[in-house]
């Protein structure tokens, strides 16, 4: 199964082509276009499925990427100064992350549009979703630092675009303004790119190189020498970028306002495409990773795994438990590449991206059903008492009679997320978690936070999700009577692509042994980790250290699961699920965790308020400073304008004045011989002729 | 009296009535025939006066192009079978005094000056001459003038353009 | 014997003419019919000069162009007065008045 140039090129310009065509025509066409950019998606899902089967079947990278180079495009080629090419690189990991990419917004596309159907800028989403899905094709494909920087910078651009979609209502849930969650997205966004770029420009300075290979290479060849100090700073600086991207504390404060977006890209922005691309950037880049570096990685992501999960518990509202939960789970992805269990962190990427979009579709299609029911009954959402909120699940409850199919569904997310076995989350948690378990419990003792962490982690993820299905599907009702009959089943274009979902969170995808003792299933002989360029390499986890740790890791997991299980059950049974009681008693923790660890408010006093002090500071510089020097120019010029003022208005006035008035009186006069007729004027004209003639002539 | 004399006094005859009905006629098609015979009347007189190649461009340029122009002018702004295909006179005496004062002025002028004039030359063809002169001593009043009739035809061709119907600016 | 004060004579009948019906039609077709008059009075008072005088020539040249422009007059009056009775329907001189300031 060979591939050629064609196939990626084709795959990257799909959607792009469908883009510009969306935005200039969008309106025009049929359906507002919605059939191209969803065409676009499909074909490049097929291209990315023949790539990817090749690889998995026919071993297409076995060894040696697909590289393709465009020579020449920055810099000069001839003098060799500057000169960089860039290209398309794919191997098994672009492999799967072209299918995890399209096939999540191939699916996403189909269900926006019924969740989007009659928005007025329904084209424009398209357009929009189209740029989305380019930009991480773009990122996922190049074969450089400058492609991949590219890539992230669209991404961070049709995200911000996305998430504002809705600017113009003022709010769509408590305290979440479209207008201000896409500039705050693009702007912590930023912060990691900054880190991010001053990384790149680190090993660019060091190697003089951008494609990948070339800097493993040179790194390998030692072109960091004696600065290996400076490898670990640069490593650390590429990761805040992933920080920010994969939303990894402390940068994480942009993920749950993203859901200001429809809640297609929501789905889209926490499950397939933006989050993963840190986890990518940090698999793409993992020879580069020093220890230090790396362990800084895995503390991130643990503290990030179980920070997510903890504020995940109090929340009421469906998608920021959703939110939360994916901050949690990128922690996940994070540290397993940290701890070095490699393909356990890719392959849990993979799985969480189907099992989040899943979950999010299935909220969209929750809070499409509740809107109907609460515009059936009537009642208005009310943004400052929170009355009728249509996203909080203390309004929900029961709607498995009304909406089986999103009930079957995201049961199956749940247990999913969960860990429990027969679902794909079991697999590629219980691999991270093995590898958590071999690095801080046999192999660094000095790290058993880590390990820690993530199990603490599971058992508050099984008591969320489980507190999250319970209170949406499960119970009595509590939505308006008389909203309960417009409650139903969403249209068949929203629950085809939950359906799909689901199936894929089966475990047969991806090993055919569920309990994963007897066999290891495809995922970790194909995504093998890449040969570290460090030099003094951090001796990652033995096989054999993984095989004792793994049955242990497995067992502990599921207890963890059943413990956040049994905790939610008991919970519910005495009716304590919503957690009010503990939101009544006051409880510092709760209100802690509810308000979000007080991260935002921290970032407002601190950050902002820092911010607006120097500007305030600065504005007093320019008034006292810069302002007095100009207003004395000021004042001498008023000085001597006034002057040369006097002599305009009595001198050259004056005279003007006095010729304009004799003008207009002159003007006056003579118009009134101005009729207005050709004729009169050709008479005036003749008369005056044969005066002239007669008078100096005769 | 010879027979040139005659003829000048035909062909003077001839313009003059042509020249007075068209400004009397209150028939505007009648005043554009009468205008033909105008036209046609200086054409003779050009001959008379040796300009033949004048007097052929005037046949051409006048007679079928001008006149032309004019009676499309005079059809395409009116109703051909409108009983209203007249022109109203307006202050007729003071175009008549105007215009008889003109004409006094003129003819007294044209008496009365002592003109510098030569014997008659002998006749002979002038096209050659003429086109001669255009391409030597008068190339640029020739090509400017070419130039004017190219720019004053693309502007006609482009104000008589008929525009997409609109509702008229007037009443 | 004819000699030029006939000529002169007879444009000067031509030019008054014309300047009669400028004078006194309303109807713009007609006022340029009488455009056209005094232009032809002109001109064969330039052929009767080039006729009675040295340099043969001069005067049917300056004729000639004076023909084309004419000619060319006419062709864009004649496409102003077309647009003008498109658009209000009349090419009275005198009411044709928006324009006047």
């Amino acid at each position: 199964m060979e591939t050629t140039i064609t196939t990626y090129a084709l795959i990257l310009a799909l959607p792009l082509v469908a883009f510009v065509v969306q935005v200039f025509l969008g309106k025009r066409l049929p359906r507002g276009g919605d059939w191209l950019v969803i065409g676009a998606i499909c074909i490049d899902l097929l291209l990315s499925l023949r790539v990817f089967f090749g690889a998995l079947f026919f071993s297409s990278f076995a060894g040696t990427p697909f590289v393709w180079n465009l020579h020449g495009w920055l810099g000069d080629a001839d003098t060799g100064v500057l000169a960089l090419s860039t290209g398309i690189m794919v191997d098994n990991v672009t492999a799967m992350m072209l299918v995890v990419v399209t096939s999540c917004s191939t699916l996403i596309f189909l269900f926006s549009t019924g969740y989007m159907a009659g928005h007025p800028r329904y084209g424009l989403f398209f357009a929009y979703l189209s740029l989305f899905a380019f930009s991480m094709l773009l990122l996922v494909l190049g074969n450089n630092l400058i492609a991949l920087f590219m890539g992230w910078e669209l991404v961070g651009l049709s995200s911000y675009l996305l998430i504002g979609f809705l600017f113009e209502e003022p709010v769509v849930a408590p305290d979440i303004v479209p207008a201000s969650a896409c500039k705050k997205a693009f702007i912590t966004n930023r912060i990691g790119d900054t880190g991010f770029l001053l990384g790149i420009l680190t090993l660019f300075s060091f190697t003089g190189k951008i494609a990948y290979g070339d800097v493993f290479e040179a790194v390998r060849n030692g072109a960091f020498g004696d600065h290996a100090t400076l490898l670990t700073v640069a490593g650390i600086l590429l990761f805040c970028g992933a920080m920010a991207k994969s939303a990894q504390f402390p940068l994480h404060v942009w993920l749950p306002d993203a859901m200001a977006g429809p809640t297609p890209v929501s789905a889209l922005i926490h499950a397939a495409t933006m989050v993963a691309a840190g986890v990518y950037m940090v698999a793409r880049l993992y020879p580069l990773f020093t220890p230090d570096a790396l362990t800084f990685i895995a503390y991130t992501g643990a503290f990030t795994a179980l920070f997510g999960a903890t504020v995940a518990l109090v929340m009421n509202d469906i998608k920021r438990v959703l939110a939360y939960s994916t901050i949690s789970q990128l922690g996940y992805m994070v540290f397993g590449l940290g701890v070095g269990a490699y393909s356990a962190g890719l392959f849990h990427l993979m799985t969480h991206a189907f099992f989040k979009a899943l979950l999010f579709l299935a909220a969209g299609s929750v809070i499409h059903a509740m809107h109907r029911a609460y515009h059936h009954a009537g009642l208005e959402w009310n943004p400052r008492s929170g009355e009728n909120d249509a996203q909080d699940m203390r309004n929900m409850g029961g709607l498995r009679k009304a909406m089986p199919v999103t009930f079957v569904t995201t049961a199956v997310a749940v247990l999913a997320i969960s860990g429990v076995p027969f679902t794909s989350g079991f697999l590629s948690k219980d691999m991270i978690l093995g590898g958590a378990f071999a690095f801080g419990f046999v192999e660094y003792p000095q790290h058993f936070l880590i390990p820690v962490f993530g199990f603490a982690a599971a058992i508050l993820t099984a008591f969320y999700m489980a507190r999250f299905l319970i209170m949406t599907f499960l119970g009595a009702t509590r939505v308006a009577e008389r909203g309960q009959e417009a409650l139903r089943e969403s249209p068949w274009n929203m629950t085809v692509p939950l359906v799909l979902l689901a199936v894929l969170c089966g475990w047969f995808w991806y090993n055919p042994d569920p309990t994963t003792i007897f066999a290891k299933g495809w995922v970790s002989s194909f995504l093998t980790p890449p040969a570290s360029a460090v030099p003094p390499t951090l001796v990652t986890p033995s096989a054999d250290a993984h095989h004792v740790a793994h049955l242990t890791a497995m067992l502990v997991s599921l207890v963890c699961a059943g413990a956040g299980f049994f905790a939610a059950w008991m919970l519910d049974r005495r009716g304590a699920i919503s957690l009010e009681h503990w939101r009544l008693s006051g409880s510092r923790v709760y209100q802690l965790l509810a308000n979000k660890y007080y991260v935002d408010e921290l970032y407002h006093t601190t950050v902002v308020a820092g911010m607006v002090g120097l500007s305030r500071i600065l504005g007093w510089f320019d008034k006292v400073f810069i302002d007095g020097m100009v207003n004395a120019t000021g004042r001498f010029q008023t000085g001597l304008s006034e002057l040369s003022g006097l002599i305009d208005k009595f001198g050259v006035d004056g005279l003007v004045n006095g010729l304009a008035r004799f003008v207009r009186d002159t003007g006056n006069e003579v118009r009134q011989i101005q009729t207005g007729r050709i004729q009169n004027y050709i008479v005036y004209a003749t008369v005056g002729l044969i005066v002239l003639i007669v008078v100096t002539g005769m | 009296m010879n027979a040139y004399d005659l003829a000048f006094y035909l062909i003077a005859a001839m313009a003059l009535v042509g020249a007075a009905i068209t400004v009397l006629s209150r028939r505007l098609v009648y005043a554009a025939f009468n205008l033909l015979l105008a036209f046609l009347g200086v054409a003779g007189l050009y001959a008379l006066l040796a300009a033949d190649f004048l007097a052929i461009a005037q046949v051409i340029v006048y007679v079928g192009g001008i006149l032309v122009l004019l009676l499309f002018g005079v059809m395409l702004t009116h109703r051909i079978y409108d009983t209203t295909l007249k022109s109203v006179r307006v202050q007729p005496l003071l175009g008549g005094l105007v215009a008889a004062g003109v004409a006094v002025l003129l003819i007294r002028v044209a008496w009365n000056t002592p003109w510098n004039t030569t014997p008659e030359l002998a006749r002979e063809p002038t096209t050659a001459k003429i086109g001669e002169a255009f391409m030597k001593h008068y190339v640029f009043p020739f090509e400017f003038v070419s130039l004017i009739l190219l720019v004053a035809l693309i502007g006609a061709a482009l104000i008589g353009r008929s525009r997409a119907p609109k509702s008229g600016n007037g009443r | 014997m004819v000699q030029l004060p006939h000529f002169l004579t007879v444009s000067a009948l031509l030019f008054a003419a014309g300047v009669f019906a400028v004078v006194t039609r309303r109807n713009a077709v007609a006022l340029l019919m009488g455009v056209e008059l005094m232009l032809n009075a002109a001109n064969l008072n330039f052929a009767a000069f080039s006729r009675f005088s040295h340099n043969a020539l001069d005067g049917q040249i300056f004729a000639m162009l004076s023909i084309v422009t004419a000619a060319a007059e006419v062709a864009v009056a004649l496409a102003i007065v077309l647009n003008i009775y498109r658009n209000i329907e009349t090419i009275d001189a005198d009411r044709a008045g928006d324009l006047r300031g």
